[in-house]
């Protein structure tokens, strides 16, 4: 087996057993230590598409910035397992064959889907930070700037939720 | 490399998100699996950015992160607002807006 399949195999258990156990674990701080390692096998698969750049990006956002948010929150909030609110096992028996059924009916629609081209191995520099640069200001100018607009306007709407509430004067 | 492999991958991963959103009540963990769905798309992105060797999916890749990002800002504002409101975060009680 080329090293190449071998590795894409070992992230792929990697990252499905770690999604199962974001989703099966008790404690909420052991929920988001599965989703970053999760996030660290998505890494490792766009290294292997030779998307080196939104590896980088995927480590230093998801893993780094916006899990570090929702372990603070979870901390700040004292959520463990003794706490944590249980469905009861019918309605989590629907949600298992649900989603079961969801995953078949997907993958029967898109198993035989023509036009599908294997993909090389071969080394290429679409996804270095050069070429994406390009791309991103020349084709994606405008889209770019609205999302600096959507971030402000985020910024702005956290800090307007997350403000302590003045009580109203008679 | 098929690029069926990636596929199914991003499916498993898209499926076992759905599968957490339904059957949990903790609204942080149903939030983290919505991140994990949109995780498995953007695989799904680099997958077929690699097959047609065209650097514009890894673009939307790049656009789906800062909406998730912007998004996770809002929702854990939402979240904290409501722990202080009602002290817990189980969703069957987050269902009542009103009081």
């Amino acid at each position: 087996m080329p090293v190449h399949q071998l590795l894409f195999w070992i992230l792929t258990v990697m990252a499905l057993s770690c999604a199962l156990g974001v989703i099966l674990s008790r404690n909420p701080v052991n929920s988001v230590l599965f989703l970053i390692l999760t996030f660290f096998a998505v890494s490792g698969h766009y290294l292997l598409l030779n998307a080196q750049f939104l590896a980088v990006v995927n480590i230093i956002v998801y893993a780094g910035a916006i899990m570090v948010l929702f372990l603070f929150v979870i901390m700040l909030m004292n959520l463990n397992s003794d706490t944590e609110p249980q469905k009861s096992w019918l309605v989590q028996l629907a949600g298992v064959v649900s989603s079961g059924i969801l995953f078949l009916v997907l993958i029967a629609a898109v198993s035989r889907a023509s036009g599908m081209m294997p993909l090389d191995t071969k080394a290429t520099d679409i996804g270095l930070i050069k070429n994406l640069g390009l791309v991103l200001f020349n084709d994606f100018v405008l889209p770019f700037e609205i999302s600096s607009v959507l971030f402000l306007s985020a910024m702005i709407g956290a800090m307007v939720i997350g403000k302590k509430e003045e009580p109203v004067k008679q | 490399m098929p690029t069926q492999y990636y596929l199914f991958l991003s499916l498993a991963l898209f499926c076992i998100g759905i599968m957490g959103v339904l059957m949990r009540r903790n609204a942080i963990i149903v939030f983290m699996s919505i991140e994990l769905m949109l995780n498995a798309v953007n695989l799904l992105l680099v997958a077929f950015s690699k097959m047609y060797n065209q650097a514009d999916a890894q673009i939307f890749v790049f656009f789906i992160m800062v909406v998730a990002a912007a998004e996770v800002a809002i929702g854990l504002a939402i979240i904290v607002m409501m722990f202080r409101k009602v002290h817990s975060v189980d969703i069957n009680i987050l269902n009542r807006l009103k009081n």
